[in-house]
């Protein structure tokens, strides 16, 4: 029992590697059932009519892209699949690439056109001035696209004015960005909002499902798995599954080994303890 | 996905921050140091293209729009806190900043948070099985909320449903610590995936 709680922790990380890697060089397709709050998110999307505008904000930087690129193309391509016209920034510098990746993924998998299905307006800095000014004027923020066209000139962006013109505003966040988003855009301007986050930030935001200020809310890799298995796509989200489930069983494994190891070591001392401990400041 | 030198410097770097896992050792520190510098270097080139040109330089200089100077010498005033005797000049930029963030955020907040969730609370409880979601949502509120009130001491009923508080308490913050082991998980996938698929073209491209 000592040697198993005196453990080299290297072991423990070796076996995490090939809890992750074992199920992705061969895959189990555990199901995975999508859980009512990614369901309203998806059925928010598909209850939009086809030619609705659709402003997704992916504020997300590589760090947590592991969690939010899967859902990022998952949401896009569910809009294109609906012929939702999609208008796609971010309020991260490094966002831009990551966008841009989602966009293209995207794009060719639903065959969908720039300027007549989607617009790409790149990034602006300033959280809560970039979201309280697209409510006033969309092209206050944003004058041209991000390849330096004028949005005037871009078809799917030619009338807009603000949120009014969007039928549904996605944030697929990783930070304090959606919050913004809550309290500018949707309390101020009443946009209708869907949240994708992190996985460490999803039970912050169940509140807001209930006071229907989120209309859906998609949590880190699960809840990019579950949208994807809504929309019928086998893709990062529902393939990193079998990796995530597998690594949660040697988590709770170790968990439950550790725990029963100390219980039998402090049971162990117990019994072979030949008297009670001396005082404290007893011993030299 | 790329298949060039790129991907090749992408898998050594992960492989340089993956080898912390054995003990801390240099091309850890390599690839920590590289990540610092490349990021810092892509920010100031972001926000000077994306901030300062069309903010500042173009309304300023090319457009003759004299108002923006009010900007920039607020900002420039900030860079007065690197020398002493000019020190306290940047405070007025500070105070600029301070009450114009607070403008914003505090009735955002009173608005989208406070007042939002505080009639979501007082709202009549659905039909049928959502009842009973409602009222565990409301008995932990007021739980919770009889927890952090140190006013009184936590005896007798406030003590119970102090208690009461606890138990919810410790349930969200599992919930919570559960989803931030499935993040970590998510990110070492990620890492991974990237390294059989594009690196190693192990797995199937998406």
């Amino acid at each position: 029992m000592r040697r198993l709680l005196g453990l080299d922790r290297r072991i423990i990380f070796l076996l995490v590697g090939a809890g992750v890697a074992l199920p992705l060089l061969r895959p189990l397709n555990l199901p995975v059932t999508p859980t009512p709050r990614v369901r309203a998110a998806f059925d928010t999307i598909e209850k939009l009519p086809p030619g609705t505008r659709v402003l997704v904000s992916m504020d997300f930087e590589p760090d947590i892209m592991a969690e939010l690129s899967p859902m990022a193309v998952a949401v896009v391509r569910h809009c294109f699949q609906r012929h939702l016209r999609v208008v796609v920034m971010t309020l991260y510098p490094a966002g831009v690439g990551l966008a841009q990746q989602a966009i293209r993924i995207a794009a060719a998998a639903e065959h969908a056109k720039p300027g007549e299905d989607y617009a790409f307006l790149g990034y602006k800095s300033g959280f809560q001035t970039v979201i309280l000014g697209i409510g006033e004027s969309l092209k206050s923020q944003y004058p041209t696209d991000f390849y330096g066209t004028p949005v005037d000139r871009i078809p799917i962006l030619q009338g807009v004015t603000n949120y009014a013109q969007f039928g549904l505003v996605v944030n697929l966040s990783g930070s304090a960005a959606a919050d913004y988003w809550i309290q500018l855009a949707q309390t101020r301007y009443h946009a209708p909002l869907v949240l994708g986050c992190t996985a460490v930030m999803a039970t912050d935001y169940y509140p807001y499902l209930s006071s229907r200020q989120l209309l859906g809310l998609i949590g880190g890799m699960k809840g990019a798995a579950e949208y994807e298995r809504l929309l019928g796509i086998f893709g990062d989200g529902r393939r990193g599954m079998d990796a995530q489930s597998l690594v949660h069983v040697i988590i709770v494994l170790l968990v439950l080994i550790g725990n029963a190891a100390m219980l039998a070591m402090r049971r162990g001392g117990r019994a072979g303890a030949p008297g009670p401990a001396p005082a404290a400041g007893g011993a030299p | 996905m790329t298949h060039g030198i790129e991907t090749w410097i992408a898998a050594f770097l992960t492989l340089c921050v993956f080898s912390f896992l054995y003990r801390d050792n240099p091309f850890y520190r390599l690839a920590e140091h590289l990540f610092v510098g490349a990021s810092a270097g892509y920010l100031l080139a972001v926000e000077y293209h994306n901030v300062l040109v069309p903010n500042v330089f173009q309304p300023l200089f090319r457009d003759h729009r004299l108002i923006f100077a009010i900007p920039l010498a607020l900002g420039l005033l900030i860079l007065a806190r690197a020398f002493d005797r000019t020190a306290t000049w940047s405070r007025w930029a500070v105070a600029f900043y301070v009450g114009i963030y607070s403008g914003i955020a505090i009735p955002g907040y009173m608005q989208g948070f406070i007042l939002a969730q505080l009639a979501d609370a007082a709202k009549p409880f659905p039909p049928g099985w959502a009842a009973v979601n409602a009222a565990l949502g409301l008995v932990g509120l007021m739980g919770v909320l009889a927890y952090f009130f140190f006013s009184a001491p936590h005896r007798g009923p406030h003590g119970f449903a102090s208690r009461v508080g606890i138990w919810f308490l410790m349930v969200a913050f599992g919930a919570s610590f559960g989803y931030t082991v499935m993040a970590r998980v998510s990110l070492l996938i990620a890492r991974v995936q990237f390294l059989l698929r594009d690196w190693l073209h192990i797995l199937p491209t998406s």
